[in-house]
């Protein structure tokens, strides 16, 4: 077993230069919550680790364009104390919360629910329904990536060789307007998902639904977007029928694995079930918005 | 090797540790403060719970140089001058415990619980306690203890 080298830098360009100039395997460390117990169970070996904690940027949550910037290593606990985050998104902040225990909560973090890139995350899912965009940095500069960019499939992500999320931004979002995540485990805490949902959607002032994203996750190698379970709620008031045809789109669109958590019969039929159901959350919320 | 320095109930502590070392080996093995227990190595089980700066932890989610400069309360710091914190006391007074081995970190959640919400429903406190799992399943009794110090009727 090699020695791991173990830094903390205190800026983004540090780092960068860190993570650019490991000769071996490099990981950049946030909450830690995923990569320690893969350290532990030597599924990696790393010849660096660079901790991102101590970098400002990434753990503020910043007010910009009516909308939130919050740094990539920002705890779940952090964010579902902040009260801006969670009367503008509660269902990214709802997703944030169902990762891991209240002891693993002060260490999570968004950024690195991202990186980590399971199809199971349950932050993912809820960020790519609210049309969340990563800020990466990098030996190249900084790029702007939507979240759904960022995992390219389980455990690998389109990082480049000494890139980081620094940040995500919650966009601001029109009146009216309403987001949710549900996820269904075995059990009521601390278990992977089997399958998890988020919808955001925006009422007309007569409730007639305007504008909806639908994103599935554990039902395919990668979270996604369902853009034909969206156009089924589009133009409706959420009736019986649009939620059939939600549910329908949303089955339609999975394709999931079998495992001990579930079947792909049994993901299938949940992923309609759980996307109905947090669409009506949504514009319940969207309602009183 | 980096070396690593931080305060461990109340005394600055010391020592050489690989860049991999967790926290929690920091503890028992370098510390030897073997209260602290190891149950799952995978983060789930909450048998390693200790407060850093004053937050409960799972110390094994986190690299002994992770806590530079940290203070740490293990469960071998909460007991002052031989008296058992109210906590503990409660724990024994309830029978909060069958075979022991969560009890520690069990101990230490609930102290940040009551730190954190003075009077927590028993929907609170089992929810706070999700990621302390108690394989005799005695969670009866620990929420029990856990009213009782809310209560202020600590053993």
């Amino acid at each position: 077993m090699n020695d791991m080298r173990y830094e903390a830098p205190d800026t983004i360009d540090g780092a960068v230069a860190l993570l650019a100039g490991g000769r071996g395997e490099v990981r950049a460390l946030a909450g830690g919550t995923d990569l320690l117990v893969q350290l532990r169970a030597e599924m990696i070996a790393p010849e660096l680790v660079v901790d991102l904690k101590r970098i400002p940027e990434l753990r503020s949550i910043a007010a910009e364009d009516g909308g939130f910037r919050v740094g990539a290593a920002v705890s779940g606990a952090e964010l579902g104390e902040h009260p801006g985050v969670k009367a503008l998104w509660p269902g990214v902040v709802e997703a944030v919360e169902l990762i891991g225990s209240t002891q693993i909560q002060g260490r999570a973090s968004l950024g690195g629910n991202l990186c980590n890139a399971s199809p199971a995350a349950d932050s993912v899912p809820a960020m790519i329904a609210a049309r969340a965009v990563a800020r990466v940095a990098g030996p190249a500069g900084t790029r702007e990536v939507p979240v759904e960019e960022i995992a390219i499939g389980p455990g690998k992500t389109s990082l480049a060789k000494g890139e980081i999320v620094v940040s995500v931004l919650l966009p601001a979002r029109p009146a009216r307007s309403g987001d949710a995540y549900l996820r269904f485990i075995p059990r009521t805490e601390m278990d992977i998902a089997v399958v998890g949902a988020g919808v955001s959607l925006t009422l007309d002032e007569s409730g007639v639904c305007s504008a909806a994203r639908v994103a599935l996750g554990a039902v395919a190698a990668l979270a996604m977007l369902v853009p034909e379970a969206a156009a089924a709620l589009v133009g409706t008031t959420l009736d019986e029928a649009a939620l059939e045809r939600l549910a329908a789109a949303a089955s339609g669109a999975c394709r999931p694995i079998d495992d001990k958590r579930g079947t792909k019969e049994y993901r299938i039929k949940v992923a309609g079930v759980l996307a109905r159901r947090a669409a009506l959350i949504a514009a319940e919320r969207a309602g009183r918005s | 090797m980096p070396t690593v320095s931080m305060t461990v109930n109340g005394r600055s502590a010391a020592g050489e540790v690989e860049g991999r070392t967790l926290l929690v080996e920091f503890l028992r093995e370098h510390l030897r403060l073997t209260g602290t227990h190891v149950g799952c190595d995978t983060s789930q089980c909450g048998a390693c719970v200790v407060h850093v700066n004053g937050k409960s932890v799972k110390s094994c989610t986190l690299l002994a140089v992770q806590a530079e400069g940290a203070e740490v309360t293990t469960i071998e710091g909460l007991a002052q001058n031989g008296e058992l914190h109210p906590m503990q006391a409660a724990f024994k007074e309830h029978h909060g415990l069958q075979c022991g081995f969560c009890t520690p970190g069990m101990v230490m959640s609930a102290v940040d619980l009551l730190n954190t919400n003075a009077h927590p429903s028993e929907t609170e406190i089992r929810d706070w306690l999700e990621g302390n799992i108690c394989r005799c399943t005695g969670y009866h009794n620990i929420v029990k203890a856990i009213q009782a110090v809310a209560q202020g009727q600590g053993g």
